[in-house]
């Protein structure tokens, strides 16, 4: 049993709060996980954690087998770890196809060349056209990122994170402040991804949830509360509880 | 594909892959018109104004002062308030130099690129920490410790009075420095051509892609991979670089050096040229330079402090109205026209 | 042992001038390199005061204080509040327009030449002491500095107005939420950092000098003292002041030929360390 993703008794401390309490998390490679939980879980804090943009007080990060907890953020990213924002982290200023080539060279590894302009640089800048045309971003792969829609600017997100090309994906509500038709889309772009790509998914719309996962993990108060299939985590009675009956959020 | 001058003339292919057109984005590394016509203007000042040839070379040589902090500023949004110490330690470098025997133009120019990129490379370690207030206090630091050491090491800068005795010899050996300013002019503008044409293919490239990726927003970058650091460095380095040879450009014009080329008053000054000029796009520094310099010009007769207090005034407005500068209101007029050509109306 | 004394007292005039900038940058978050202005304001009139009316030195220094923080509220109100959310450089550079604006000015007024000050009887002349010269006005500047910063402490931790410039400072948009009016919050302590500013100015006229170039010849000590006290802190920009003080008076009385290089070495070498001040809060993001 391959693990695409570990952690193993991850800890983060701000001060006297423990935002994650000694999370072991073990993601099968071409999981679609998701991590829900109520707000101040510490859900993104753990994703911070994953991806390197935080630091643990104690506890490792696993990529593939390696542990990368010593490996800055971009150095993880080389190693096949991407993620997405919760609060889109766009280049306001930059088209569409400015962002995607920009993300492809990085990958491509041509991030030094300083000679060649980058249009000029034409693998890259096709897959970077494929890339935006499979997220259905063609129309308007030249218009600036600051003048479109948000539901678009949500998929610009995602480009981004593909144009890594990752092994694994770790999706911060993908679909937060997007209206629901658009959503839609947005998501069956993600159940389009190759199932080569592990995909942890952090949401709260508990319908996509349901169906999108084939597992899922409860964070509460920054600790793992229960990690099993959706049926199980559905029939739980602690997680009814967080969901249904008394207010649960900390 | 290298930029060919001659690309303005031809037809724009539009090339569409998977549905996406790539045009625009293959059209911002041509080479427009507009900027064919702007390089005409170094050609079009020689014969038009011989007598202001020494005036029009320190334009030259401001311009690619301030095309140094483009890169850092306008290009990877580094805000430093100690750019002129390169400047300095280029001009010194050149200076000393000649004073020493060793008045080759070139060489002066080698030794200028060596010191400065050096300096730049040493402190660009200390611009990547810290917060915004930090790298400002750290770059204006380590320009006004320069200033005092070149205040201090009298024997070697000349402290306050200045470097003198600096010996230039003829450029290539073939030319001297003439006192119509004819030999600086060319020598002046070639330089700045060529490092200008050099950062024009370094802003359109992909490491030019990763700085404004930087600038616009420096969290996202590690997050696609970019080692940002590394970038950072770089591009502070080469802008060090530039403005060495600005320094020494001007060291050779004037055989002589200044203190002031190390003061913060020259970096304040050339924040005001770029921001006048327009902040990333390379033409918006070269423009900033030559109206700053033209006006300070035509107003030279005007009492100092008149002139400072217009430049105080001018510097607030611009900050509050007019916050692109000289390209945006450009960018601007060019857009409109454009609308009313085509009869759409825009956005 | 003199100089020691020579140098608290020159932080104590640095800490006057400089805590109303470490207020302004840790709450607005803004970076205002006239902040020295203020401080010229003062000075000039305290000298036009003592010198062209006559009026008692001591007198001259509330007068002072009300003139400046009039003078930043009216700024603060017209100007500065258009650029809070500005980036840096913006902020930066249009405190470089105000600076040269300021300074054209009062060469315009007063000259370029250096501003006489008589000092009152009673503030002349030093104790002689064993080992120690204690000059009267150092003593009279060391006990300002002490009193402004006990009586700043003193409003920050037991009124109103400084938990509501606590809370301000922590988390704007909570404090929002509480209903303070983090506008006259910003307004009041702007105009407490001015006229704290023209205090310092007016008491500096007789140690430091005054004339146009001042905002800046010493706004880098100013900053000096804001990166390495952290900006926003008090205490720390008191501790920084005294620090900065004495290491330049020191400096320049054991070392003379290295003059300033030492101060911004200091800095330098402070920052390269702890990039948040000596006594600043975590790293700023």
């Amino acid at each position: 049993m391959t693990y695409a993703l570990q952690t193993r008794n991850l800890v983060k401390k701000f001060g006297g709060f423990v935002a994650t309490d000694d999370v072991t998390l073990n993601v099968t490679a071409g999981a679609r996980q998701a991590l829900i939980g109520p707000n101040g879980a510490g859900k993104t804090t753990l994703i911070n954690l994953l991806t390197g943009f935080l630091e643990p007080t104690a506890g490792h990060v696993i990529l593939g087998g390696d542990d990368v907890t010593a490996l800055a953020q971009h150095a993880r990213v080389k190693r096949g770890l991407a993620r997405t924002f919760q609060i889109n982290r766009l280049f306001a200023d930059m088209t569409v196809l400015e962002s995607v080539t920009l993300a492809v060279c990085e990958r491509r590894g041509l991030g030094a060349r300083w000679w060649k302009p980058s249009s000029a640089h034409s693998e890259a800048v096709d897959e970077a056209a494929e890339l935006i045309a499979r997220l259905r971003l063609a129309e308007v792969a030249n218009e600036r990122t600051k003048n479109l829609a948000y539901g678009k600017q949500r998929l610009i997100e995602i480009a981004l994170a593909l144009a890594a090309q990752p092994r694994v994906l770790l999706l911060d509500e993908p679909a937060a402040g997007v209206p629901t038709v658009e959503s839609r889309e947005l998501f069956e772009t993600i159940a389009a991804l190759p199932r080569e790509v592990t995909i942890v998914l952090i949401e709260h719309d508990m319908d996509l949830v349901f169906r999108f996962a084939d597992r899922i993990s409860v964070l509460v108060s920054g600790a793992l509360l229960i990690e099993d299939v959706p049926d199980a985590i559905a029939r739980d009675p602690r997680v009814r509880q967080l969901y249904l009956g008394e207010a649960g959020h900390g | 594909m290298i930029a060919n001058p001659l690309n303005a003339a031809t037809p724009v292919v539009a090339r569409v892959t998977h549905g996406v057109d790539l045009a625009p984005l293959a059209r911002t590394a041509r080479w427009q018109k507009a900027e064919l016509a702007f390089w005409l203007l170094p050609i079009i000042g020689w014969f038009a104004f011989p007598d202001n040839l020494a005036l029009l070379t320190q334009i030259a040589i401001i311009a690619l002062f301030a095309i140094s902090l483009d890169l850092i500023l306008g290009y990877a949004g580094i805000v430093s308030l100690g750019h002129a110490a390169f400047f300095g330690l280029g001009a010194y470098a050149a200076g000393v130099l000649a004073k020493n025997g060793l008045g080759d133009p070139l060489l002066g120019l080698a030794a200028a690129v060596a010191v400065a990129a050096a300096a730049g490379f040493v402190t660009s370690f200390l611009v990547l920490r810290g917060a915004d207030l930090t790298r400002l206090m750290v770059t204006l630091g380590v320009s006004l410790m320069l200033y005092e050491m070149a205040n201090k090491l009298t024997d070697f800068t000349g402290g306050v009075d200045g470097l003198q005795g600096v010996e230039v010899k003829p450029l290539l050996g073939l030319f001297p420095f003439d006192i119509y300013g004819r030999t600086g002019y060319i020598y002046c503008f070639a330089v700045l051509f060529i490092l200008f044409w050099v950062a024009r293919h370094l802003v359109h490239s992909p490491f030019g892609l990763e700085l404004r990726g930087i600038r616009l927003n420096a969290l996202r970058m590690p997050a696609l991979g970019a080692p940002v650091n590394r970038r950072l460095v770089a591009v502070y380095t080469i802008g060090a670089a530039y403005a060495g040879v600005a320094g020494a450009l001007l060291t050779q014009t004037t055989q002589f050096v200044s203190i002031d080329v190390l003061s913060f008053p020259r970096s304040a000054e050339l924040l005001l040229i770029l921001v006048l000029g327009g902040t990333g796009t390379l033409y918006g520094a070269m423009l900033g330079a030559l109206v700053f310099m033209v006006a300070h010009y035509l107003l030279a007769d005007i009492n100092p402090q008149y002139w400072q207090f217009w430049l105080g005034l001018l510097l607030v407005l611009v900050v509050l109205f007019a916050r692109e500068g000289i390209m945006g209101g450009l960018r601007r007029l060019d857009a409109a026209l454009s609308a009313r050509k085509s009869g759409e109306v825009r956005r | 042992m003199t100089v020691l004394f020579d140098g608290v007292a020159s932080g104590m005039l640095l800490f006057l001038i400089s805590v109303g900038l470490s207020v302004t940058l840790g709450l607005m978050n803004f970076v205002n390199l006239a902040h020295g202005a203020f401080a010229m304001l003062g000075g000039y009139i305290c000298v036009l005061l003592l010198n062209r009316l006559g009026v008692p030195f001591l007198v001259t220094l509330p007068i002072v204080i009300v003139l400046c923080g009039g003078v930043g509220v009216l700024l603060e109100r017209t100007l500065y509040r258009r650029l809070y959310g500005a980036s840096h450089l913006d902020q930066v550079l249009f405190s470089i327009g105000l600076v040269f604006m300021s300074i054209s000015t009062a060469h315009y007024f007063f000259g370029a030449q250096q501003q006489p000050l008589q000092l009152p009887g009673f503030l002349r002349g030093q104790f002689d002491l064993p080992g120690l010269d204690i000059g009267v006005y150092r003593l009279f500047l060391i006990a300002v500095g002490l009193a402004v910063a006990v009586g700043l402490q003193w409003i920050l931790t037991r009124t109103r107005f400084g938990a509501e410039l606590r809370a301000s400072v922590d988390n704007r948009r909570a404090a929002r939420g509480l209903g303070i009016s983090v506008d006259r919050v910003f307004s009041l302590a702007f105009a407490l950092g001015s006229a704290l500013a023209g205090l310092g100015g007016a008491l500096g006229v007789e140690t430091l000098g005054m004339d146009p170039e001042f905002p800046v010849k010493y706004i880098v000590y100013f900053l000096i003292v804001v990166a390495v006290g952290g900006s926003g802190n008090i205490l720390g920009s008191l501790y920084a002041s005294l620090i900065l003080g004495i290491t330049d008076v020191v400096g320049k009385y054991y070392l003379p030929q290295v003059g300033a290089f030492f101060i911004y070495a200091v800095m330098v070498v402070t920052l390269i360390f702890r990039p948040q001040g000596l006594f600043g809060r975590g790293v700023a993001k």
